[in-house]
């Protein structure tokens, strides 16, 4: 395990590399000059002055001299100044984190919860209603844009229920548990109903893929009630590519989430990303997408261990 | 094989269901290119603002008594050019690099597939939106922002099946009499490599015309007085509870269109791959 580990870690380093060298070449495309994108139209500055801001921020260098230099700094957890707050761009980035952390995890959840479960009815009485209805709300929920069905929540709850969801200001779940969930859960639905759909639908596919199994015949053949067989001997083994889907999608979810802020209004990493984007704010936008970038890596890491560990056939090569 | 490959999509009906959404599409498209709505989709009629779907408005008007049904029209001609321009793009790109990736090995193969990889290291929809950001707003930069997020996946889908055609024994035979590598690329590996291809190219449709809508929902994609989807639902937030209408038809577009191209793209990988059919 701890040689699969350490090969696995050491991959990881030239895509991270890569990674961050796409988001520096993404961000220099913009055209035009930084310091009176900077400055703005406001104040009017001399060339001399340009030039010692331009001098002051490395921006004289070197394109790949200016990389190196960002990329040591980022190294150390310094993704430079937001130019509109003052703030250290890291500081935003931790302080938004926990919004879209948690929203994912809740959606995450929901997929789970819901999706799993509808998956194995659907494949254990194919042709049933369930089934149908099951395939259907998958089908929907995977060609329904999350920003439309969040503005149908919106509507909905507050056409019948007076109740706003993306207005107010927001509540950490350390403040008031309750009040915060009560704006989370709206945003973590929006996000995660195509999510639950494609855990539905790889379960369903896993398990009729299952049923066929010789243990499967055996172990009804020697007398085990359905129950027994269907959650012992076929989701046991059908939760394998349901794992992998959950991993690859999870990660998504992490863009899904700049969208879905964006609906509900909710202080995350995304709002900080299109702020920045829309702000100009270039530092902001540069670190916030490395920084999730960055995640996006960990996490399939970490979904290729689950998988490693919870299926022994995989492990190391 | 055309004839039969078209019978049996028309008897699978996930694949009729979605030809019939995709042709509805294409022809709001069209109909929205040559200007052939009721109205002028920029045409202002003050008075009739924000009224509710009538027999003059079939799907009613917004804040500037502008016609949504002409506007969601216009919306597909910007849909379908953003869609199309861009997977055409990133179909061309992604599998000349995929196939050849996969045919010439070694080396080459290597380099050109880990330079793939680093772009799977980012959530798709975040690479679009960081290009367009640095790019600047506008259909163009949105087509290109999806091109380049979708050519790796066309890479990857084109160098697999390369990989098995290479050693058939046709293509050593082909390579024995000294034919070039273009040339057995083109005569002996693509034609055996569409069916993995074409699929993709339907659910890259789909893809491409949920970011355009996600793109201009969140003001990056075809700008103002330009009509598309996505703006239209995002402009609709202003009076949801006064005018729903304006948030239902541009949502119920979008749904459709991706829902055709998925539905379309399933028939295909039924007919084509019989294993996964469930």
């Amino acid at each position: 395990m701890q040689r699969f580990l350490s090969r696995r870690l050491i991959a990881l380093i030239p895509t991270l590399f890569g990674v961050s060298i796409v988001v520096f070449v993404v961000i220099h495309l913009i055209p035009g000059d930084t310091i009176s994108a900077m400055i703005g139209t406001t104040y009017k500055l001399t060339e001399a002055q340009a030039e010692a801001l331009r001098a002051y921020f490395g921006l004289d260098k070197p394109l790949y001299q200016q990389y190196l230099h960002w990329m040591w700094a980022a190294l150390h957890g310094d993704f430079g100044y937001s130019v509109r707050s003052g703030e250290p761009v890291m500081s935003e980035i931790l302080k938004r984190f926990p919004v879209t952390f948690e929203l994912t995890i809740l959606s995450l959840l929901i997929a789970i919860v819901i999706g799993i479960p509808i998956g194995v009815l659907s494949a254990t009485k194919k042709d049933s209603f369930i089934d149908i209805f099951g395939r259907l709300f998958a089908l929907i929920g995977l060609s329904l844009p999350n920003f439309w069905l969040g503005t149908l929540i919106i509507l909905g709850l507050s056409l019948y229920f007076g109740f706003m969801p993306n207005s107010g200001k927001y509540i950490s779940f350390w403040e008031d548990p309750l009040q915060n969930l009560k704006q989370m859960i709206f945003p973590a639905i929006t996000l995660g109903f195509a999510f639950t759909s494609s855990v539905m639908r790889t379960t369903r596919s896993s398990m009729l893929e299952v049923a066929r199994q010789d243990y499967v015949r055996t172990a009804r053949g020697k007398g085990l009630g359905e129950t027994r067989v269907v959650i012992r001997h076929m989701l046991a083994n059908a939760l394998i590519p349901v794992i992998t889907i959950i991993g690859i999608e999870f990660g998504y979810l992490l863009g899904g989430a700049v969208i879905v802020e964006e609906v509900f209004a909710l202080p995350g990493m995304g709002r900080l990303l299109l702020q920045g984007i829309s702000q100009r704010d270039y530092a902001v936008v540069q670190g916030t997408v490395l920084f999730i970038a960055f995640t996006f890596v960990i996490v399939n890491l970490l979904t290729d261990l689950t998988y490693a560990f919870i299926d022994p056939r995989i492990r190391y090569e | 094989m055309k004839h039969s490959l078209f019978m049996r999509l028309m008897r699978n009906p996930s694949g009729l269901f979605g030809a019939i959404l995709i042709f509805i599409y294409l022809l709001a498209a069209i109909i929205g290119a040559f200007s052939c709505c009721p109205y002028p989709p920029d045409e202002q009629h003050v008075p009739d603002m924000l009224q509710s779907p009538s027999k003059q408005y079939i799907m009613g008007t917004d804040e500037f008594g502008r016609d949504i049904f002409s506007r969601i029209l216009r919306g597909a001609t910007n849909s379908l050019k953003v869609g199309l321009s861009s997977v055409l793009l990133a179909s061309l790109a992604g599998i000349a690099i995929g196939a050849l990736a996969g045919y010439l090995g070694g080396e080459f193969d290597n380099i050109v597939m880990r330079i793939m990889d680093i772009f799977f290291a980012f959530p798709a929809i975040l690479l679009a939106l960081a290009i367009v950001a640095a790019l600047g707003p506008g259909i163009r930069n949105t087509i290109l922002a999806i091109a380049i997020v979708y050519t790796p996946i066309f890479a990857r889908v084109a160098r697999g099946p390369t990989l098995s055609v290479k050693s058939t024994e046709y293509v050593t035979a082909a390579r024995s009499i000294g034919s070039r590598p273009t040339y057995i690329l083109r005569k002996h590996i693509l034609p055996n490599i569409t069916a993995p291809l074409i699929v993709q190219v339907s659910l890259a449709l789909s893809w491409a015309i949920l970011t355009e809508a996600g793109l201009s929902y969140l003001g990056l994609g075809a700008q103002p007085p330009e009509p598309s989807w996505g703006s239209m639902l995002s402009d609709s937030r202003m009076m949801l509870e006064l005018a729903p209408w304006l948030a239902i038809f541009p949502g119920l577009a979008i749904m459709l269109a991706v829902l055709g191209f998925n539905l379309f793209g399933d028939g295909l990988r039924d007919i084509f791959d019989p294993r996964l059919r469930h």
